[in-house]
């Protein structure tokens, strides 16, 4: 596993290196200000000599990523199941699911902030939009795809429905609803410094509107840096839960062959 | 007395006629065979004895009480083996009777003891062969609760010598556990070597157009298969076929 990862993760590496060589030399090449465009040397000795001053704010923006990102994905299974089961609530509300999608959260954030004030709440509200879309849709999408074979055997052993739903359609949409957790984890990072750049006392996303206000552009890279830090880590963590909850496919599908 | 009773089945979906008249019995104990070209209505059939479909016309009794739309009220080893991806092989064993209420482990692993699949218990189904699955998907089926066991074409994705192998194995399963099974297949020679009765549909729409005690003694054995008496009864049954499948 971690051989695989050397293995095949030193060409993306290289070139990301490759860039940043790139990026410095030009800066000192042609001499471009700090305010226009700092050099990685310069972010990275910003983001470490200063973690002290700004480390509060990561720790907000993580808190509020995680209780964003539970309430999210939760209303998002709920939906799901919801819509799955009642198939006259999924006939009349799918459209509206997407119409809710249409709306961009930058143009809905100010909205909430006017109903809701500047506290948690507004805040929550605007992960949980990112949020839920992709596991509802995704999660849909693995109840329908349950496999017929699988289906028929179930009814002809007289599966009730709650049978055919626990026994055999929700555990056969795992991988489903762990694709659109994977694609959430990764907004709800990006709707959480949406939510603060609009209105808050603390969280990475404050820290970058005041950074890029008072030209201090290094300050805005390092921002940027870890919050691409967190996507990744969350991206990964819930990686590794998929790993843990999908055993069963985890050695690789057809690797038996038709022969006995 | 007869375990199951099919009576006098009409079914159509829109203007085809899938089912004419179809009548046929399964006493108790009794291993009888269907045998139809493909698209003759055998899934239809069984859809109507499981209780999915409520045909036009006509009923199923089960012991003399009628199963007409009543879901599992026989036992069912689809035509690929239906397993749980997600399940090691025990779990997926005992599903059938996990669905109708109590577990009884310790019956189970015995049967997977005798289906030589001990050391796969704790295996999910993509780590066994096709003749594997299709064990355990029978096992399945005779652990479940219902006394008549209805197979669909169980054997046809296999290879012919796995498919050999699993005629012999089921009939020794069969020889022991003593259930009645309705088993459905389009192959004559596998009707003929696993069977006490055969009835022969005709192309659709069904109806029986044949019926054939098989004369053969039990146990059989593989060589049987190659005997003059076995390829005579194997021409007849053909020709019966065949003469349908034209006119």
């Amino acid at each position: 596993m971690m051989k695989s990862l050397v293995k095949q993760g030193w060409r993306p590496a290289l070139v990301i290196i490759l860039l940043f060589l790139i990026w410095e030399l030009c800066v000192q090449l042609f001499q471009v200000p700090t305010w226009l465009l700092p050099a990685p040397t310069q972010i990275l000795e910003v983001g470490i000599t200063e973690w002290g001053q700004y480390s509060h704010h990561v720790w907000a923006t993580v808190q509020l990523i995680i209780v964003g990102f539970l309430i999210g994905s939760s209303i998002g299974i709920l939906v799901a199941i919801g819509l799955h089961l009642v198939p006259f609530l999924k006939q009349s509300t799918y459209p509206l699911l997407i119409l809710s999608q249409n709306i961009p959260v930058i143009v809905l954030a100010p909205l909430l902030v006017v109903w809701f004030g500047f506290g948690m709440l507004p805040k929550i509200i605007v992960i949980t939009l990112v949020c839920f879309f992709p596991i509802a849709i995704s999660l849909l999408d693995g109840f329908r795809q349950t496999d017929r074979d699988l289906m028929h055997y179930m009814q002809m052993a007289g599966a009730s429905r709650k049978q055919l739903f626990w026994k055999l359609e929700w555990p056969n949409a795992m991988p489903s609803l762990f694709s659109g957790l994977k694609i959430s984890a990764t907004y709800s990072v990006m709707g959480a410094v949406i939510s603060e750049w609009l209105g808050a006392s603390e969280g990475i996303g404050y820290y970058m509107t005041l950074a890029s206000s008072s030209y201090r552009t290094d300050r805005v890279f390092v921002a940027i840096l870890i919050i691409v830090a967190l996507s990744l880590l969350f991206f990964i963590f819930i990686n590794w839960l998929e790993k843990i909850v999908i055993r069963w496919r985890s050695s690789g599908e057809g690797g038996s062959s038709e022969t006995s | 007395m007869k375990h199951l009773e099919v009576k006098q089945i009409n079914q159509t979906f829109g203007d085809v006629h899938v089912l004419n008249d179809v009548s046929f019995s399964v006493s108790e104990g009794e291993f009888v065979s269907i045998l139809g070209p493909s698209g003759s209505g055998k899934s239809t059939l069984f859809g109507i004895i499981g209780g999915l479909t409520i045909p036009n016309s006509g009923d199923v009794l089960l012991n003399g009480n009628s199963i007409k739309g009543k879901r599992g009220s026989i036992s069912y080893t689809p035509q690929t083996p239906s397993l749980l991806p997600w399940r090691s092989i025990l779990d997926n064993v005992l599903l059938g009777q996990e669905i109708s209420g109590r577990k009884d482990r310790a019956k189970a692993l015995e049967m997977i003891e005798r289906a030589g699949l001990s050391e796969y218990k704790d295996a999910h189904p993509h780590e066994l062969s096709g003749g594997m699955k299709q064990r355990a998907s029978f096992i399945r089926s005779v652990l479940s609760p219902q006394s008549l066991i209805l197979l669909d074409e169980p054997f046809s994705a296999l290879d012919e010598f796995t498919r050999t192998d699993m005629q012999k194995w089921l009939l020794s399963m069969w020889e022991e556990a003593k259930r009645s099974i309705l088993f459905v297949t389009h192959n004559i020679e596998e009707a003929i070597f696993l069977s006490d009765r055969i009835i022969i549909l005709s192309p659709r729409p069904a109806s029986v157009l044949n019926e054939y005690k098989v004369p053969f003694d039990r146990p059989r054995r593989e060589e049987l298969l190659l005997t003059d008496e076995f390829l005579q009864f194997k021409k007849d049954i053909y020709q019966d076929m065949r003469l349908a499948h034209t006119t």
